[in-house]
């Protein structure tokens, strides 16, 4: 005599993307801290130094946040104008930055006015940077200028105007002091050596270069400008590495992560998108404007990014200590030896042996359907924390239930707080890829035989007309689809026979009857 | 072609064991069942198939015990005679011809020479009309007795042989026919007709579906067609009787029976749930759920120990009075149709089919045993008529046995069609096959056609489907996530101009796949899926492929709807040669280059065996059977023949076996073969190891032994020693290890069974008085060795024991004498 067969819940993938290690870590960030600064957050910067504070350049002031606080540990207002490209020292005692008028100027980080203002610049000047001798200033105006400063005797050193167009992209290299790279709207990024007070490296971007940025080992370049990401080989003579193309608006920063070097990318489309080191994409963050500037503290403690609204949103790192404090609350289970009690227990030679029949455990639902009750098994089903939380859980029941053909038994005969929650979870999950043929069965079924007293309800007449709303919009977006489909069918057409073959592997399953299920289903509460 | 004779048809496979009601024995030791035209003896107590009583020419329709002698068995036949059988011997001790179809047999202790028939009105059998006549038995020596005195007792009888029963003590017989319930009275002559209305306002459905009657009791209960039992009493008085109702089956009861003492009811029907009323009390009941196939009959023994029930899914199962199920016999399960192929699973070579609603039943062809049921849709089996329930419509093996593949489906009516794709792998510890990947939308339609590569190192798996796709699914590295995974997905999907395929299969060596679209086959590089050619030869669609094998390698074979049976060179990508024959099956052999053809043409189906690359048909049989052959399997043979003979050849390295429409398993068997099983069936011997188990034997002996040990100062006769050992090693060699006591207990009885004693005196007394039944089939076998040895060795306890022997017993020491004993002499001189 067999045992009864428990419902079988079937675990089926969620489409999309698939878990990764990396994604796994990009994940772990608490929820963003927002910081309302006073316009545009231009330029973020983390201070190499310990506390690993960050200066946040916005609108006329530059504001220095520790990691963990929300108000500014200090700030620098002394502008007359827009201040730019606030950057710290190697050592994290000075802070320089560039502004709307011009000028540059050299702060302390503990003081308050400037130690140092270079003039010179007759163009607002974006970027400014220290080299990594640390006694000099590099930057880059939109006067097409690139100017390097002695920081003790505050003159000009040198002027480079190679570029066309504005500088708006600077990155000094930290191996070589006298190496810089420049990056400009006239679509070029120039790499320049200040012994021989010249380029000596010249890559064309293609489109205007909002960033550039070195990796440590100083042997790839990534450019950023138009919606092109490009990684180029300064030690194959500035050969392009890869172009990517995962943003669709121009792409306005880049950062590297402290952990593994990966890419990121930040651009006015709001994403910000982490890379592998196969530069696939790997992560992807949503904000909620266009972004702006972007940094990540060392060791990824922190992602910073500051968008157009003037809004700085921080990420912080989840750690196990914050875990642990949740977990301890919770009350612990009984101990595993508890579970293990007796069942080790080895029998010696001349004990008499008597077995007991293993007690077969079944779900609540389980055993009401091995009892052949059909309503209250839907009931469990539907009891708010399995429907909540295990969805896949009542739509198996129901799934069974349909197969043993007493659903429409099961559905029949419910009052109207029952019929709410069904109507309820038809609504959250009819469209789930994984549920929506059951579900849709389901409805049909609520429809048939609801008819004659559906008007008696102001609640349910409200969520079927929800219902309807939802299914309508559904069905137009199917064929929707449906005429992509069409459209992609004669364009693979007419490549080769092979890219079509290896294209309709991904093509959705279904699609076809599905559409022609929801459209009927939404023609019958139309009706109604 | 010349018609060999000595290739004939066999019927083979366990035909059904559940058409009639099983018959438990008095002595509850036995149960038999009909199975063909065969009347089957097992054991209730190990489930083993003990013998069968051989001699009717037809399907035997009923077998009841001989009311005067409980170790008689009466069984009729549908080929007119009524044998009657001692069963434990197996021996017929008498034939009475009836003359006419026999069609259910009934007897009754009060009628003693009387048997009760339902035979078939001879006007015509399309009206199915049936007569209950009782025959009265001739007395006579002869073995062979004609039965002419018959009389009808009624003619209002049902087909349906449980619709008939004898009361209390044989008084009376009630007969149900659709709505009407017929009590005859044999002491009033009179026949009492009681009849209900077909339906009433609750929509009940009152045909009578079985009938039983209390032992004691006068009262009849009856099954309905719509779950109802009722329980009719007071019916000796024509217009008094009342009956009460008693509702729990959903649907038809199919049969009934009292226990022998009457206390109890038992029921069963479609739900496979035996229920137990207790006779008086009508609402307390007892369940027993999910037995397996819908019940079809019950029968109780007659000191009320066990209970038997036989199942739609050929199965009997032997129930304890305790409710326990202690037994269960199982057939070759035959459901309505067999929807997979039938397969060879490479590691047990037993054949593989549908089983079980839901599973793979493993049966080996060459037991005749139903090894296991591999559940493929692990769900609870609804037991409703009528329910749309997920069938195992496809499997296929790998080459190696290492994998498994199935297609179960549902809503072959509705719209919305379900199917799971599923992927078992072989578990080498539990020797079973576990699910490894469940694939919910493999396509968007109906699987079609489902194999494997053929080729060691990699395994593939290709369907293809009415959604005009097919798809290659191999298991291993998902690209995305960079691991080993043991899951299988899909790895190429191929199409050929939106056509629907019909069929796809591998070449020998998997460097070529062969996927017809229609009218077209196309060949296929499974290494880089370039599509490298396509063969058309129009009209029809292509029905059936397969590629040649061996030296026919470059052989493509296919048959058209359009009968025509062509074959491709696909070297030269050509069309070898072609042939006109409604081909219904090609199945070719994987261990020879043959390929079989069975064609169905006007009511009979020919078999054709050729090479791809001759034109001539190695052999050929005309009329194999009347009905269409859709599945066919070759099985490899354990040891191959080796006969010369061209028509016999291809049989030599594996046998053909095949399906018919109606269920029927065949296969083609030689001449030579049947002289090896024959002459294997002379050396088996018979023993009657079934109440005392060959455990019960050994450990018995080993007391007899000790004993022996304690009085070793006797002179013990070496004779019986002798035998006493070779016995002990023939039946250690014989019986199962599972079954065997402690090696440590074995070891000195058989390392006593070597000791001899040159003094050969006298027997020991204590020792024949501890010998028990197996006493006698031990002197017959002494019997044997002394006849073997010496003649002038006069044994005294043979003389005992001679005069003893039944004409049977003679009859077997004749042929027994016979068999060759040189072996035994052989082990004699050996010893010192």
């Amino acid at each position: 005599m067999a045992s009864f067969k428990p419902t079988k819940v079937q675990f089926l993938p969620k489409l999309g993307e698939k878990v990764t290690e990396d994604t796994l870590y990009w994940k772990n960030y608490k929820s963003p801290v927002q910081i309302k600064e006073f316009g545009a957050v231009t330029k973020i910067d983390f201070s190499p130094l310990a506390p690993h504070n960050y200066a946040v350049t916005a609108s006329t002031r530059i504001h220095v946040y520790g990691l963990h606080s929300q108000e500014p540990i200090r700030s620098f207002t002394r502008f007359r104008d827009t201040a730019y490209g606030g950057s710290f020292r190697g050592d994290g005692k000075l802070l320089v930055a560039g502004s709307e008028e011009g000028l540059i100027r050299l702060f302390d980080i503990c003081g308050r006015v400037a130690l140092r203002q270079f003039t010179g610049h007759s163009k607002a000047v974006h970027v400014t940077s220290f080299l990594s001798d640390g006694f000099r200033v590099v930057s880059g105006s939109d006067d097409l200028t690139c100017r390097v400063w002695d920081v003790p005797s505050a003159v000009e050193l040198s002027s480079i105007t190679e570029h066309t167009d504005y500088i708006r992209a600077l990155a000094p290299s930290k191996l070589n002091p006298d190496l810089f790279v420049t990056g400009s709207y006239d679509h070029t990024v120039k790499v320049f050596d200040m012994r021989s007070g010249s380029s000596v490296m010249t890559m064309q971007h293609g489109h205007p270069v909002e960033c550039v940025l070195l990796y440590p080992s100083e042997a790839l370049l990534v450019s950023t400008g138009g919606r092109y990401v490009k990684i180029w080989d300064l030690l194959k003579g500035g050969q392009e590495l890869v172009s990517l193309k995962n943003h669709h608006k121009t792409v306005t920063c880049a950062c590297l992560s402290s952990v593994g070097n990966k890419l990121l990318t930040g651009s006015l489309d709001r994403h910000v998108k982490v890379y592998n080191s196969s530069y696939k994409v790997v992560h992807n963050f949503d904000c909620d404007a266009s972004i702006l500037s972007m940094a990540v503290a060392p060791d990824d403690e922190v992602v910073a990014v500051g968008m157009t609204n003037g809004v700085l949103s921080v990420r912080h790192r989840k750690h196990k200590k914050d875990k642990e404090t949740l977990t301890s609350r919770r009350r612990r289970g009984p101990s595993y030896r508890v579970f293990v009690k007796g069942k080790n227990f080895v029998p010696r030679q001349d004990d008499f042996l008597v077995s007991k029949p293993v007690k077969q455990y079944l779900r609540k639902y389980d055993k009401q359907l091995k009892s052949f009750e059909v309503s209250k098994a839907l009931d469990t089903a539907l009891q708010m924390w399995t429907r909540t939380s295990k969805p896949e859980v009542t739509v198996a029941v129901i799934i069974e239930l349909n197969r043993r053909g007493t659903l429409k038994n099961a559905l029949a005969g419910r009052n109207e707080e029952s019929l709410t929650k069904i109507l309820n979870f038809l609504l959250k999950h009819i469209f789930d890829p994984r549920f929506s043929r059951p579900l849709l069965t389901v409805g049909d079924i609520v429809l048939d035989l609801y008819r004659q007293v559906l008007h008696q309800s102001p609640v349910v007449e409200r969520q079927l007309q929800r219902l309807m709303e939802v299914l309508g919009r559904e069905a137009e977006l199917q064929q929707e689809l449906l005429q992509v489909l069409g459209i992609l069918d004669t364009l693979f057409a007419s490549l080769t026979p092979r890219k079509e073959v290896l294209w309709e592997e991904h093509c959705p399953m279904s699609l076809n009857n599905h559409c022609v299920s929801v459209s009927s289903v939404s023609a019958d509460v139309c009706r109604i | 072609m010349v018609e060999t004779s000595d290739i004939r048809v066999v019927r083979c496979g366990g035909s059904k064991v559940n058409l009639t009601p099983p018959i438990i024995s008095s002595d509850s030791r036995f149960v038999l069942c009909t199975s063909g035209d065969l009347v089957k003896v097992y054991s209730t107590r190990t489930e083993e198939w003990l013998h069968s009583l051989q001699g009717h020419t037809n399907q035997v329709t009923g077998i009841t015990l001989n009311p005067a002698n409980h170790l008689q068995v009466y069984s009729c036949s549908v080929d007119g005679t009524v044998k009657l059988w001692d069963f434990i011997d197996g021996i017929l001790i008498k034939t009475f011809v009836i003359g006419c179809p026999l069609f259910a047999i009934y007897v009754s202790e009060k009628h003693t020479g009387v048997l009760f028939l339902h035979v078939s009105m001879a006007t015509d059998s399309k009206n199915e009309c049936f007569q209950l006549v009782s025959v009265h038995l001739p007395k006579s020596a002869e073995q062979e007795v004609e039965a002419k005195e018959m009389s009808a007792v009624s003619s209002h009888i049902s087909k349906n042989p449980s619709c008939t029963a004898f009361g209390r003590g044989g008084e009376y017989i009630a007969f149900a026919r659709h709505l009407q319930l017929n009590v005859y009275f044999f002491r009033k002559q009179k026949t009492y007709s009681f009849s209900l209305k077909a339906t009433d306002k609750k929509g009940a459905k009152n045909a009578f579906t079985c009938i039983a009657c209390h032992p004691t009791d006068d009262c009849i209960a009856t099954g309905h067609e719509d779950g109802k039992i009722r329980l009719w009493r007071n019916f000796i008085h024509k217009k008094e009787y009342t009956y009460s109702t008693q509702h729990w089956h959903h649907n038809a009861v199919n049969t009934l029976c009292f226990t022998p003492e009457g206390t109890h009811l038992l029921s069963g029907g479609i739900e496979s749930v035996l229920v137990q009323w207790q006779y008086g009390a009508d609402n307390r009941k007892e369940f027993l759920p999910r037995l397996g196939g819908s019940i079809l009959h019950i029968s109780a023994s007659s000191d009320g120990q066990l209970f038997c029930t036989s199942h739609s899914d050929n199965k009997i199962t032997v129930i304890e009075s305790s409710f326990k199920v202690c037994g269960v016999i199982q057939g070759l399960v035959k459901g309505d149709a067999v929807l997979t192929d039938l397969m060879i699973d490479p590691r047990s070579k037993a054949l593989v089919l549908n089983g079980k609603p839901g599973h793979l039943q493993f049966y080996s062809l060459l037991r005749d045993k139903h090894l296991y049921n591999l559940d493929i849709v692990q769900q609870e089996y609804i037991y409703e008529a009528g329910l749309d329930q997920f069938e195992v419509v496809k499997a296929a093996f790998d080459i190696k046995g290492s994998w498994l593949a199935t297609v179960e489906e549902r809503g072959k009516k509705s719209s919305d069609l379900e199917f799971f794709l599923k992927l078992w792998a072989f578990d080498e510890r539990t020797q079973s096959f576990v699910l490894n990947t469940t694939i919910t939308a493999a396509h968007t339609d109906r699987i079609i056609s489902m194999c494997f590569s053929s080729s060691e190192e990699t395994t593939m798996l290709v369907t293809a489907a009415e959604d005009s796709q097919f798809k290659a699914w191999c298991q291993g590295a998902d690209a995305d996530t960079q691991q080993d995974q043991n899951f299988w997905s899909c790895d190429f999907v191929g199409s050929y101009h939106k056509l629907n395929p019909t069929n796809c299969s591998f070449s020998a060596d998997s460097s070529l796949l062969a996927v017809s679209f229609q009218e077209v086959i196309t060949i296929w590089s499974p290494d880089t899926w370039e599509m490298l050619t396509t063969l058309c030869q129009p009209p029809g669609v292509i029905r059936d492929l397969c590629f040649g094998r061996l030296s026919c390698s470059k052989y493509l074979l296919g048959t058209t709807t359009k009968n025509l049976l062509c074959c491709w060179n696909l070297l030269t990508c050509e069309l070898e040669w072609s042939t006109s024959v409604d081909v219904s099956k090609l199945q070719p052999d994987p261990f020879s280059e043959n390929v079989a053809a069975f064609s169905y043409q006007s009511k009979h189906t020919d078999l054709f065996v050729f090479k791809p690359s001759e034109p001539r048909p190695l052999f050929t049989n005309k009329n194999v059977c009347s009905e269409k052959v859709h599945r066919a399997v070759f099985v490899p043979r354990e040891e191959p023949l080796n006969s010369c003979d061209e028509s016999t050849q291809w049989l030599n390295r594996s046998q053909l076996y095949f399906l018919t429409q109606n269920m029927d398993l065949l296969t083609f068997s030689t001449a030579t073969e049947e002289d090896r099983m024959l002459s294997s069936s002379k050396q088996l011997v018979i023993d009657d190891s079934v109440a005392v188990t060959p455990f019960y034997l050994l450990l018995g002996k080993h007391r007899q032994q000790q004993q022996k040990l304690n009085t070793q100062s006797h002179p013990v006769s070496d004779k019986p020693q002798q035998t006493q050992g070779s016995v002990t090693i023939k039946e250690l060699l014989h019986t199962p290890a599972h079954v065997l006591p402690a090696a440590s207990v074995l070891c000195s009885m058989f390392v006593n069974s070597f000791l001899i004693s040159n003094t050969g005196v006298q027997q020991d007394p204590l020792r024949e008085e501890m010998d028990s039944e197996k006493e006698e089939e031990d002197s017959e076998e002494e019997m044997e060795a002394c006849d073997s040895q010496q003649e002038l060795r006069a044994q005294g306890s043979v003389d005992e024991v001679t005069p003893k022997l039944s004409k049977a017993q003679e009859r077997e020491l004749k042929r027994v004498r016979k068999t060759d004993f040189s072996w035994m002499a052989g082990l004699i001189d050996s010893k010192p």
